[in-house]
């Protein structure tokens, strides 16, 4: 049976597996491919999207729990919060291998919308659910204190 | 990572002998003697001409400048490094470089220090130093020329900075791409002067990565976003045990799943062919396959470790090293101290797992992949296909991370592409590994085990060292062997055990190899992974054990003969502002490593958090040479010290009853998070010599600072790896 759900703000109706996680329908299906394979297991945060405004891992949720749900991927992440963390990241040469950082941009995206000025601690409890093996973290927790400072002014 | 020592056609071009190289090889392949002119120019797929000096540089009519860069981008900085280096002796402006991985070209894109086209053992500034500097320098100068042609004056008068060539006398300027078209008629010159490094104006500068912008809006393209036309996704069955094989396949249940079009066997396991990834991940799962483990390792990690031990006291070694005489230095001993290592198999488990993509069509084949040998990849695929080295074209993608995974020495991942895209037939198709494949997948940092003593004299000093590392070689069996292996040695395999910065009396290294159907690999650092944890935790125990300070002790040893190893110690002690481990909650613990041509040492400040090490600083100095990318050091310094901390406390390959892997993704195979990353410090020494690399030289030191913190503060050695195998 056919599931409808917007994209970026763009209707989408997917007519496959109902079993089928969201990140393949994403990467197989609509081609949006900023979102990551990591571990298919909701472990490593490579895979995470909105849903309905909150980060989810793509790569458990499954095509049938998606009707009338709103999808938001790095591709189209729109809002101050995403511009300022994507400005932050590219201002301290966040990425390495860059892999992992469409989830961790996404991530710290979620966090700055609900809390504006995290603590250092709020930044790891929010950000450790998104492994990065070139272990880029210094600077992610850098980046993000940075984009809540320029959401500020 | 990795084959640091492949030297068979080791090469130190002079300038001149380069350069001539370089442009006489591109026109004595394409061009006759009399269309020289025409070698500085190259059309591009819409119609335009760009201006091509060499192989390395193309300036376009919209003033960018993109630099073909011969190393695979893995997030070490290679599409930043090689390109600051062109424009620096260019004088461009750094928002106009851009950076392309190069084509699969042996005589034009090889490593100078390997002979083939290849990305590891931190080689790539290193060996491209002097090579992207003459590119970028005679690219001025064809500019500089054209400019000297269209304004009619003396090209001495004529001077280049951001990107902007200028007369000041005449008041005229022009951008780059204004001159492109006349500069394509000039000669290509050789043995253009380079600058002077005080004249630098870029390296050594901190710039915005050339890949910064991509990789933090999802746009960079990874071997695993290719999608060509009618492509089919393919998911692997491998072995459960290594060196086992397919004895036979049920695919019925499989190819009654939806999308499921073909099921083969291909000799690194069984291959599902399927219309998408989630119906290839679906109909592996349907597979029943009985496994001929005849062959196969079915000792346990343990019982490997067990069999090492005892190697290392009764098993025919390779004496690495044998100065002084030790037999007599130990007999004369006051005492001695001994200790045994134990090191488990590693994952790489970088975050983009192996895959690629092949199409055949017509006897033609095209592969993307994130691989650090595309010059093997190349003829692995034609031999697996039967087709001539020409007929495929191996296209480098950016590799989702590697630590030495994507350096495969027997191209195990490019076969097993290509056997698929035989067993298929024509058509595309994308391989990609779950993370289980991947982590129970071989290819592992070696199981290892050390064993050390040292004889001391009555004043504490060491008088006699004696190490034996038992582990198997990665070379050995493959097709390195015979290009960097000699007298039977694989120096990857104890690297760092043997040339210590120390002064030793009397010092023996011996090496026990060892066989097994696991495959290693070359894991970030190497050798160094483990011989540094050894000898630096097993040095600090002396010389605590004989009442001298860590630094000073270290320093006393090198007795003046390694100043920059001791450049370095003295750097971070300064930094920490070390006078011993310390007093309260938390210890300070020094080491220092010198790996590929790189010195670093470093302090963890470590205290114990319910029962485990918890790392809150890591002062670090590091000496590589010229720093190109200070920034770029810095990063792989951190990054270098998360993925060493990360595994050395918490990780581990086990292989348990019947040599089954226990592991099988992030949950079992734990990796370091943010809120387990130190605060890192990192301070580069200001130097003059032949930059060095640093992709590995950050990782090596910093477990055994925190170990030796870490017996500061609890009294407890750590032998056995990683730490959490010894704690609860």
């Amino acid at each position: 049976m056919p599931t409808s759900f917007t994209v970026n703000g763009k209707d989408v109706t997917v007519d496959a597996d109902p079993d089928t996680p969201l990140l393949w329908v994403l990467r197989d299906e609509l081609k949006l491919t900023g979102t990551k394979f990591g571990c298919g297991i909701a472990q490593c945060g490579a895979c995470t999207v909105l849903l309905d405004g909150q980060t989810r891992r793509s790569c458990v949720t499954p095509l049938s729990t998606l009707e009338g749900a709103r999808v938001e991927t790095i591709e189209e992440v729109t809002g101050p919060e995403a511009e300022a963390v994507k400005a932050a990241w590219v201002d301290i040469n966040v990425p390495q291998c860059g892999y992992c950082q469409s989830g961790q941009v996404m991530s710290a995206t979620a966090l700055l919308q609900v809390i504006p000025k995290p603590t250092d601690e709020e930044i790891d409890n929010a950000m450790a659910g998104n492994i990065c093996r070139c272990a880029t973290y210094a600077r992610i927790r850098k980046a993000i204190r940075q984009a809540s400072d320029s959401l500020e002014a | 990572m990795y084959p640091h020592i492949l030297k068979p056609t080791a090469v130190t071009p002079t300038r001149r002998g380069f350069l001539a190289g370089a442009t006489g090889l591109v026109l004595a392949t394409h061009l006759p003697g009399k269309a020289r002119a025409q070698a500085a120019r190259i059309a591009t797929g819409d119609g335009t001409e760009l201006l091509a000096p060499n192989a390395f540089v193309r300036i376009a009519p919209d003033d960018t400048v993109t630099v073909l860069v011969k190393h695979i981008e893995i997030g070490q900085g290679a599409n930043t490094g090689l390109p600051i280096l062109v424009a620096e002796e260019l004088d461009a402006d750094w928002s106009q470089m851009r950076a392309e991985a190069a084509p699969e070209n042996l005589a034009l894109y090889k490593n100078l220090f390997f002979g083939i086209q290849g990305t590891g053992g931190s080689t790539g500034l290193a060996n491209s130093y002097m090579q992207m500097r003459e590119a970028g320098a005679a690219a001025r100068a064809m500019l500089v020329d054209a400019a000297g042609r269209v304004w009619g004056v003396p090209t001495s008068e004529i001077t280049v900075s951001k990107g902007v060539v200028s007369h000041t006398k005449s008041d005229r300027t022009a951008r780059f791409g204004e001159l492109a078209e006349e500069a394509m008629k000039g000669e290509v010159p050789v043995g253009v002067k380079l600058k002077d490094p005080k004249d630098f104006t870029l390296i050594g500068t901190s710039v915005t990565r050339l890949d910064s912008e991509e990789k933090s809006n999802g746009t960079a393209t990874f071997a695993l976003d290719l999608y060509r036309d009618g492509m089919k996704t393919v998911a692997m069955l491998h072995p459960p045990q290594f060196g086992a094989t397919v004895a036979s396949v049920d695919d019925s249940a499989a190819l009654e799943v939806a999308g499921v079009r073909q099921v083969a066997q291909v000799p690194s396991g069984v291959a599902v062919i399927a219309d998408n990834t989630f119906a290839a991940l679906k109909g592996r799962d349907a597979l029943n396959v009985e496994w001929d483990s005849s062959g196969a390792e079915t000792r346990s990690s343990d019982q490997i470790a067990a069999d090492f031990l005892q190697a290392a006291i009764f098993g025919a070694g390779k004496v690495v090293e044998d100065t002084g005489a030790i037999d007599d230095a130990f007999a004369g001993a006051d005492r001695v101290i001994e200790a045994e290592y134990v090191f488990p198999y590693l994952a790489h488990a970088p975050m983009e797992t192996l895959d690629g993509v092949i199409e055949v069509k017509n006897g033609e084949v095209d592969a993307w992949i994130g691989c650090q040998f595309p010059t093997a990849d190349n003829q692995t695929i034609a031999g697996v296909l039967g087709l001539s080295p020409e007929k495929v074209r191996v296209h480098t993608m950016y590799g989702g991370g590697s630590f030495g995974r994507r350096a495969t020495q027997a191209s195990h991942f490019a076969q097993e592409l290509a056997s698929v895209a035989k067993a298929g037939g024509d058509g595309a198709y994308k391989v990609m590994w779950t993370r289980e494949n991947d982590i129970r997948g071989g290819h592992y940092r070696p199981l290892t085990v050390h064993r050390l003593r040292a004889g001391l004299d009555t004043d504490g000093n060491i008088t006699a060292w004696d190490n034996v590392v038992v582990n198997q070689s990665i070379m050995a069996g493959t097709p390195m062997e015979a290009m960097a292996m000699r007298d039977g040695l694989d120096p990857t395999s104890y690297e760092g055990a043997n040339d210590l910065p120390y002064v030793l009396p009397a010092k023996r290294l011996t090496w026990v190899p060892q066989q097994s159907p696991v495959s290693v690999l070359w894991w970030r650092s190497v050798g160094h992974t483990h011989t540094a944890h050894a000898v630096e935790t097993f040095l600090d125990e002396v010389l605590e054990a004989t009442g001298k300070d860590a630094v000073q002790g270290r320093l006393d040893m090198m007795k003046g003969d390694r100043p920059r190893d001791a450049a370095v110690l003295q750097r971070v002690a300064e930094m920490a502002n070390w006078s011993g481990p310390g007093t309260g909650d938390t210890r300070l613990g020094v080491a220092v490593v010198r790996s590929f041509g790189s010195y670093v040492a470093q302090i963890a400040e470590v205290e114990d958090r319910d029962g485990m090490p918890f790392v809150r600083k890591v002062w670090c100095a590091v000496d590589c040479g010229v720093a190109v990318t200070p920034d770029v050091v810095k990063a792989q310094m951190e990054g270098g010290i998360g993925y060493g901390l990360g595994h050395g406390l918490y990780s581990a390959i086990t292989l348990g009853e019947g040599g089954r892997v226990q592991e099988s993704n992030f949950d079992s195979y734990r990796s370091l998070r943010i809120n387990e990353m130190p605060q890192v410090d990192v301070s580069i020494i200001d130097s003059q010599a032949e930059p060095k690399g640093v992709g590995e030289p950050g990782t090596p030191p910093v477990l055994p600072a925190v170990a030796n913190a870490w017996r500061a503060l609890t009294g407890k050695t750590q032998h056995q790896l990683p730490f959490r195998a010894n704690m609860s």
